[in-house]
């Protein structure tokens, strides 16, 4: 009862306006310190005993790994408000998230890249974890070409949910493709039945980064659902702007 | 700290990160700034909001 309320409340632009204006502040804060702590705690990390220092490119390359996927994930929520339940938040916070998520994608990709250079001999292999993420990314490109397509933000919205949707189906392919084929990059370490593979010294690093980048998106993606409600606004005041010019 | 031979993988990786989190730090406050000008200068022209209350005050 009291999250539907709270999502009734928040189904108010200018409420949820209000809200962001007083939390962004305290998001942006947090993020920071616990950005310090990861990238301290990464610092000192010890070398791995066969990766060597090389290891330290995982506590960036993972998050936003995890990220890439989370992301699309809350799109398709925000897909399905969309498409379901008509909330009139649910596509400014897809629209919203495209190009943070894009940018995390991209960050996985090319990390990933350089992390397999010295430790596989190739910064690039046609393998299914490989392959699926970079699909992602060109998904991510798709959606906000989509969005800049469609000039009426309803009819984009509808449109970019159903492609949201269906680009849903890649998430689990991306999760288990180390699992389902055989490929170059390794299988879970940290998120797998039976627990962690990892040693604490880079387990804790790790999941330290992992909250850090996690609050990182929810602070920018506040921020840029604030711009996007308020790039709605521009559009509704110029076009009674064009109607008063045309009366 | 020594990063042995392969340095300029990390080092690379991390400043890559830094950049591109920079940049959509920027991108957005440049966002937010720009919708904010362009509504004061929509709302300077006379046109204001059915509420009345001022497009961008968002308190």
């Amino acid at each position: 009862m009291k999250l539907t309320e709270t999502l009734t409340d928040l189904a108010n632009p200018t409420r949820f306006l209000a809200l962001t204006a007083r939390i962004l502040p305290w998001l942006a804060g947090a993020t920071a310190i616990l950005l310090a702590i990861g990238l301290y705690q990464s610092a000192m990390a010890p070398d791995d005993y066969q990766q060597g220092a090389t290891v330290k490119i995982m506590f960036i390359h993972v998050p936003n790994a995890w990220l890439s996927m989370f992301v699309w994930s809350v799109m398709s929520v925000a897909a399905l408000g969309t498409l379901v339940w008509r909330h009139p938040l649910a596509d400014v916070a897809a629209k919203a998230a495209a190009p943070i998520g894009a940018a995390f994608t991209f960050l996985a990709l090319v990390t990933g890249s350089l992390w397999g250079r010295p430790m596989w001999g190739t910064y690039w292999e046609w393998d299914a974890r490989l392959t699926s993420v970079l699909i992602l990314f060109l998904m991510y490109l798709g959606l906000m070409a989509l969005w800049r397509a469609v000039e009426d933000p309803s009819r984009a919205a509808r449109a970019a949910a159903v492609l949201t949707l269906v680009g849903a189906i890649n998430i689990p392919i991306i999760k288990f493709s180390v699992d389902w084929w055989n490929t170059l990059h390794q299988p879970a370490s940290v998120i797998r039945m039976g627990g962690s593979t990892l040693d604490k010294a880079f387990l804790w690093p790790l999941l330290v980064m992992a909250i850090a980048f996690s609050l990182l998106f929810v602070t920018l993606h506040l921020a840029a659902m604030r711009n996007e409600i308020l790039r709605r606004r521009v559009r509704n005041l110029q076009m009674m702007q064009a109607n008063q010019q045309a009366a | 700290m020594s990063l042995g031979p392969y340095a300029s993988f990390i080092v690379t990786s991390y400043a890559l990160v830094a950049a591109v989190v920079l940049l959509l730090i920027v991108w957005i406050i440049a966002d937010y700034r720009r919708q904010q000008a362009r509504l004061r200068e929509i709302e300077a022209s006379g046109v204001t909001r059915r509420s009345g209350r001022s497009a961008v005050d968002i308190r």
